[in-house]
């Protein structure tokens, strides 16, 4: 049986999260991609040649440009015929658009899963991460969207065969207005093989960016940030950390006057090494790093910072 | 115009839950259950629209077992207007609910319809994009701005990059992201006045959905813990272990 992955992409990139799909994918059969984009023949050259992928669908319309759901899923409807898996990255572009794909094939949808046990078997988190469940379906059609830190990127390598398939027809139900992206050098957080993450304890934007910064700078890393932190307005909303945030496994994770609520561990607990910074020594998040130190924040990124650059 | 708001009663988001011993499923016998924060969000959202006089009328809508019943009192101490509580004691698949909610919707024709983005329980985010789906309406996901203009509503959305804005057409799904609003706390008055509100009963038979349960949860374990970690004196040490002992500076 063949899977159906949907592309994700800015018409002028692949979104380097749609390779974890990829991987995950191929434990379940022969890996089709959909790019449905405006102008994105780009797009479908660099998919077809993801290793694993056997063939690439390509619609074209000026409608598809801003990924919007509504246009999409009668798309993705009219090709699943073919289809046991439709599936995505779980980014903001897979958890938008797959649900609405499920409801209208009638199919369930297995949010967010971590393993692919067999081909009708499959484990997601549940409660912030603080339980894993095994799920079944015989479902004909199974609709599912992948955790990103749980499957490697596929690599390139791959030589699909492109086929452009008709647009469906525009919908016009919603009409994207604008886009207002945080500018930043540094890798997407999601992907970045260190992550500098900050708290409510650094007190003010100012000092999150003083303090925070020259540290993230020695590895290239990206900054995160607890959800106290993003409130107060330190970091911008993306760069949230947690169950309603982004989710990361990054090499080394730095968790710096972050208390360690079951909320933020539960998108950062994966990372190979956790280092914790916190004056309390009784703060959760002791209890999920392997390396901790007590002490103020404010004088031990500093020396930490000086440390690592000698 | 009249809006629609759903709500889940789930376990409170400060309880940390424990897998059951034969691994069945988590253990809430016993444990605080509240209205998922993000659904507290939602009605927020609604109850502002009505005060701005945007809405006229809320209606909230809850669907499980008894108890989901203080769940839709709560919302309407928040200020709906009126609830509709769709009684069931089956475990309900998104798409069950999408499908419920749906078969409520024809019936109160409502111009906006307002969720959580995701239940702190089950995790799924999929409930409101399935509903939007079914009522081929238009969706705006994640929202964390929202402002009715007309015939469309401005939706302002959480995305990876930063944030986007929709203009969506009427009848539209929104699913409140956490920073959407801070909900209001509830006063004892309102309380004592929620208690006269309206609340219809209904089941999923009554209104004709089948909720038969299309996937099959055969475990729920505990996560793997991480192996306990050390404290360091000094930062020197820390510079030492990162570098010799995890290897990954």
């Amino acid at each position: 049986m063949s899977v159906l992955i949907i592309a994700e992409h800015n018409n002028q990139q692949l979104n380097p999260a749609t390779l974890h799909a990829v991987t995950a994918a191929a434990k379940l059969g022969e890996v089709h991609i959909l790019v449905a984009g405006s102008n994105a023949a780009a797009i479908a050259e660099s998919a077809r040649q993801i290793n694993g992928v056997t063939k690439v669908l390509l619609a074209d319309a000026p409608y598809y440009g801003e990924a919007l759901a509504e246009e999409i899923t009668p798309l993705v409807v009219k090709l699943a015929g073919d289809y046991r898996y439709i599936g995505a990255t779980a980014t903001a572009f897979g958890k938008n658009l797959l649900p609405r794909i499920a409801a209208l094939l009638d199919a369930p949808q297995i949010s967010d899963l971590t393993e692919v046990v067999d081909n009708k078997t499959f484990i997601r988190p549940i409660y912030a991460g603080n339980a894993f469940e095994t799920v079944q379906s015989d479902a004909p059609k199974l609709v599912l969207t992948f955790r990103a830190t749980s499957f490697d990127a596929a690599e390139n390598g791959g030589n699909a065969q492109i086929q452009t398939v008709e647009a469906a027809p525009a919908q016009n139900l919603s009409r994207f207005v604008k886009r207002e992206l945080t500018q930043s050098d540094r890798p997407e957080l999601t992907q970045a093989k260190v992550v500098v993450a900050g708290g409510r304890a650094l007190g003010s934007a100012e000092q999150f960016n003083a303090l925070l910064m020259p540290l993230a700078d020695i590895f290239g890393a990206a900054i995160g940030a607890s959800r106290a932190a993003v409130d107060a307005e330190y970091a911008p909303n993306d760069a949230q950390v947690g169950q309603t945030g982004k989710v990361v496994a990054p090499q080394l994770y730095f968790a710096i006057g972050i208390s360690g609520a079951i909320q933020h561990t539960a998108g950062m607990q994966d990372s190979k090494v956790i280092v914790a910074i916190n004056k309390d020594p009784d703060a959760p998040i002791f209890s999920v790093s392997d390396y901790g130190i007590v002490g103020d924040l404010f004088d031990i990124v500093p020396q930490l910072t000086t440390a690592l650059k000698s | 115009m009249k809006a629609l708001v759903a709500v889940k009663r789930v376990v409170d988001y400060n309880v940390k839950v424990r897998v059951k011993a034969d691994g069945s499923d988590v253990d809430i016998d016993n444990v605080k259950m509240s209205m998922n924060p993000f659904d507290e969000v939602a009605v927020e959202e609604a109850v502002r629209l009505k005060e701005a006089g945007k809405i006229s009328e809320i209606v909230a809508v809850s669907l499980g077992g008894k108890k989901s019943e203080e769940t839709l009192r709560t919302a309407l101490a928040m200020g709906a207007d009126r609830a509709v509580h769709v009684e069931t004691d089956a475990k309900l698949e998104p798409l069950a609910v999408a499908k419920l909610l749906k078969a409520v919707a024809d019936k109160e024709a409502p111009q906006l319809l307002l969720l959580g983005k995701q239940a702190i329980d089950d995790d799924a985010n999929q409930t409101a994009q399935m509903l939007a789906a079914l009522l081929g309406a238009a969706q705006g996901t994640f929202a964390c701005k929202v402002a009715l203009e007309n015939s469309e509503v401005l939706v302002t959305r959480e995305v990876d990059g930063g944030e986007e804005t929709l203009a969506l057409k009427l009848p539209a799904v929104i699913s409140a992201d956490l920073r959407l609003n801070e909900p209001r706390f509830v006063k004892l008055p309102n309380i004592m006045a929620a208690k006269k509100k309206p609340l219809e009963k209904t089941t999923p038979a009554d209104l004709g959905v089948d909720i038969s349960p299309k996937t099959n949860v055969v475990k729920v374990a505990e996560p793997k813990p991480r192996q306990a970690g050390i404290k360091v004196g000094s930062v020197a040490e820390l510079v030492e272990k990162l570098k010799n002992e995890a290897k990954v500076i």
